[in-house]
């Protein structure tokens, strides 16, 4: 072999070996430019023809664009373009729907990259405080319509170090009983209107032993627990007031405090008793799912579970969703409000979104304020499959039965708080808090034993 | 004009595009920089230089390789080891401590320990007993390449099938789709729910493993039975040795290495074992074991210290079972 061909091998081998190097160095030395973002000032006037008339309000910036980044894609993505078509349509701003999956790590390189989105659709209140500083304070027109129109538990949410930044958009709701219209009628069995009564209609269920009042699965692969989770937070809600339920969540209050005690004491009635729900243990083998079929098959009379389940009850159990009034439906399935301790106190468990302007666009300010509007509250819902905690929003336009009792949730909730174990450390709310619920029921803990090794966890 | 407004602050595609060939340009002229020093570094030297620069060149990308993928990520992670959750403060032995009295990891630890004591051994002593049956058979085929089968399915499809098998329904309404459940309840009228069923379940899980595992420790030792001479089992046979004694006497000691290596091998997958059980059991009911906890801690709860913490642990469990494994390989080698 000749000392050239070597010597090319060599270098070769060096010449990779430091591109590679060079290559390492380069990527982490691009992210020097700053960006802003200029409004657009439209001066022309629009075609006004008479259906435009609602959107008075939002005119004069014909030809803008405006981007909104979210984490909502097709199918869902498709209703929303639908929902605003006429806006864009009168107003001549054009929308910009932008779903992407990687939100939440892309929305930080965007902001950071001045390449910032104008509205982001936050999925989470924790997340809306971890752009704080980018975020643009709401617009005084903004503050008054989402102060007349949402209970004040939902613009604190949208609130960050006492400023007032995002408005709501859609919502879920968690405080539900999923039931059989068909079964309670065929037993003559009543609604429950607060939380003594549903324990009687259990008790009465049980004593008469053709079906089993309750089914309740923990299991969900790696994540089994969290429905025990919102089963305390459900009945922390009843309880107490949204201080303690906030001091709980922010650790403020003790995990194994006497008060969170008394939470899994009630909780413990239902779910820790085999009147009610059979194998207690075989609670955290059976998943949330399966359980929702003993609904279906008429095996077991209430299932408290969020609103996502009929989804998956229709698809997988073939049930059908109907009005608490079809009571000779067969695999007919509804809800009823999971009951607070008396009936005028209504608590809601649920979610819901946050849209945040990130730049100084008048035309995404207006965008804004529109999606906070009963005019496209109701006409989203329209289009169905969808509802929010606005108060102007016309329960007649809410087709499905399930949301039209969670629309009557919201706008009738004392008190609504977002669920608790996505606020908590990761260490409690993704960690302990599933795992000690799984053992309280497959183990057979004891109630103060589970509350103090989810102290032990808890970074104070 | 207002169309252009929004977008004129932000990049157009066409400056992103700009910036990055200016960058790029910037690349390819340093790479040709340096190309063209090592051509005139190489040309000036001596001959004894250039064995040297010969030896660097071949040996550097593995050494780069090697550091960037293996040494330094096991430096972060020992470092990290003994900082708080994000990584921000020194905390000292505490994730140690930690992992040594938290009952709950103390758990963890102890299910690690019966796995790894469990699985090679069973999985050896069945494999071995199959090779040493089907060695004189006429046609092993088939029995080997059903016990070999599960070898060729993934540790997570192994789980779910085995889930399926220990699967319970608590409501006699409803119909029992688990295998060992139904075969109990018709013959006991009962079954227990299996997966929860403390200590049973840990090894209801390990036996998934040895499940998967008794294929390969049977291929590899039959393949080394294979390769003993002729003439020693003949000999033994001539001498009136029993199939009993010639197995003790004469395959084991023939084989011994092969036993080491096929036994450490599977020590080291049982030790880092995570998707049986965290497909089967997500690692409740006690059945938790070192690397579904490490995963947990760190990616779910994001609590980095006690997870690597965790990880320095296993890592530093299979130093000593991978050094045996090489000084086997080693001694091996020169006896031949």
């Amino acid at each position: 072999m000749s000392t050239l061909r070597r010597r090319l091998v060599a270098v070769g081998a060096i010449a990779i070996a430091s591109s590679l190097v060079l290559a390492g160095c380069a990527t982490s030395s691009d992210e020097a430019d700053s960006g802003s973002t200029s409004s657009s000032g439209g001066s022309s006037g629009g075609d006004s023809s008479a259906n435009c008339d609602a959107y008075a309000d939002y005119m004069g910036m014909e030809g803008s664009e405006v981007e909104i980044y979210t984490t909502i894609i097709d199918p869902e993505a498709s209703t929303f373009i639908e929902s605003y078509a006429e806006f864009e349509e009168c107003t001549g701003i054009t929308i910009t729907w932008n779903g992407t999956q990687e939100f939440e790590a892309q929305l930080a390189v965007r902001t950071e990259g001045g390449t910032a989105p104008d509205l982001a659709v936050f999925p989470q209140p924790g997340l809306l405080k971890v752009f704080k500083d980018s975020l643009k304070p709401a617009t005084a027109e903004l503050e008054a319509s989402v102060d007349a129109n949402y209970t004040p538990d939902w613009k604190l949410y949208g609130t960050a170090d006492g400023t007032f930044f995002a408005a709501p958009l859609g919502a879920n709701v968690k405080s539900f009983v999923w039931y059989s219209p068909k079964t309670f009628a065929d037993n003559g069995w009543d609604i429950p209107t607060t939380w003594a009564e549903l324990l009687a209609l259990s008790d009465q269920i049980a004593a008469e032993g053709n079906v089993q009042p309750w089914c309740v699965g923990f299991g969900s692969g790696a994540a089994t627990g969290w429905a025990g989770t919102d089963w305390m937070e459900d009945i922390m809600l009843r309880l107490y007031d949204g201080a303690t339920y906030d001091a709980w969540t922010t650790g403020e209050l003790p995990f194994n405090d006497p008060k969170v005690k008394a939470v899994i004491d009630e909780a413990a009635k239902v779910i820790k008793n085999p009147d009610y729900v059979g194998d207690v243990a075989s609670i955290a083998t059976t998943t949330f799912q399966e359980a929702g079929f003993g609904i279906v098959d008429g095996s077991c009379a209430m299932h408290r579970q969020a609103s996502f389940l009929g989804g998956i009850l229709v698809g997988d159990a073939g049930a059908t969703i109907v009005n608490p009034e079809d009571t000779d439906v067969e695999g007919g399935i509804t809800t009823f409000y999971f009951p607070g301790v008396s009936e005028d106190s209504k608590p809601a468990l649920g979610g819901g979104e946050f849209v945040g302007r990130l730049t100084d666009n008048d035309a995404a300010a207006a965008v804004q304020l529109y999606l906070a509007s009963a005019d496209w509250n109701n006409k989203k819902a329209a289009i169905g499959g969808w509802f929010s905690a606005h108060k102007g929003l016309d329960t007649a336009n809410v087709g499905d039965p399930v949301n039209k009792v969670a629309v009557e949730i919201l706008q009738n909730a004392t008190l609504f708080r977002f669920d608790g174990s996505d606020v908590m450390p990761a260490g409690v709310g993704a960690g302990s808090f599933w795992t000690e619920m799984t053992a309280w029921v497959a183990e057979d803990k004891d109630n103060q034993a589970v509350l103090d090794a989810i102290y032990a966890t808890w970074p104070y | 004009m207002n169309s252009v407004g929004i977008f004129a602050a932000r990049k157009t595609p066409w400056e992103i595009v700009a910036d990055n060939f200016s960058l790029l340009a910037m690349a390819l002229l340093a790479f040709g920089a340096v190309v063209f020093l090592v051509f005139v570094l190489a040309e000036r030297t001596s001959v004894k230089a250039q064995e040297w620069i010969k030896y660097i060149v071949f040996i550097a990308p593995a050494v780069l390789l090697l550091l960037v993928g293996l040494i330094y990520p096991t430096i972060r992670t020992l470092i990290f080891s003994f900082m708080d959750a994000r990584s921000e403060n020194f905390v000292g032995f505490e994730n140690y401590i930690w992992a040594f009295t938290i009952p709950e990891i103390v758990t963890v630890l102890r299910n690690t320990a019966i796995w790894v004591v469990m699985v090679p051994l069973v999985s050896t002593s069945i494999g071995l007993a199959i090779a040493y049956m089907t060695d004189r058979m006429k046609r092993p085929g088939i029995i080997k390449s059903l016990i070999f089968m599960p070898m060729a399915i993934s540790f997570v499809g192994a789980g779910v099938i085995w889930k399926f098998v220990y699967s319970y329904e608590p409501n006699d309404k409803r119909p029992e789709i688990g295998l060992l459940s139904a075969i109990s309840k018709a013959l006991n009228g009962s079954a227990p729910n299996w997966l929860l069923e403390i200590p049973l379940n840990t090894f209801l899980l390990i036996i998934v493993m040895i499940w998967i595992q008794t294929g390969f420790a049977m291929v590899v030792l039959a393949a080394a039975m294979k390769n003993i001479p002729d003439e020693v089992v003949e000999a033994a046979m001539l001498d009136g040795a029993s199939p009993v004694k010639r197995f003790f006497q004469v395959t084991m000691p023939m084989i011994r290495a092969t036993i080491v290596v096929v036994l450490t091998t599977i020590t080291i997958g049982t030790l880092k074992v995570f998707d049986i059980v965290r497909t089967m059991t997500g690692g409740n009911f006690q059945t938790n074991v070192i690397a579904n906890e490490m995963y947990s801690q760190a990616f779910r709860q994001f609590n980095f210290g006690t997870g690597s913490a965790l990880a320095i642990i296993l890592f530093v469990a299979i130093i000593p079972i991978i050094w045996y494994n090489i000084r086997q390989l080693r001694r091996e080698r020169t006896e031949r």
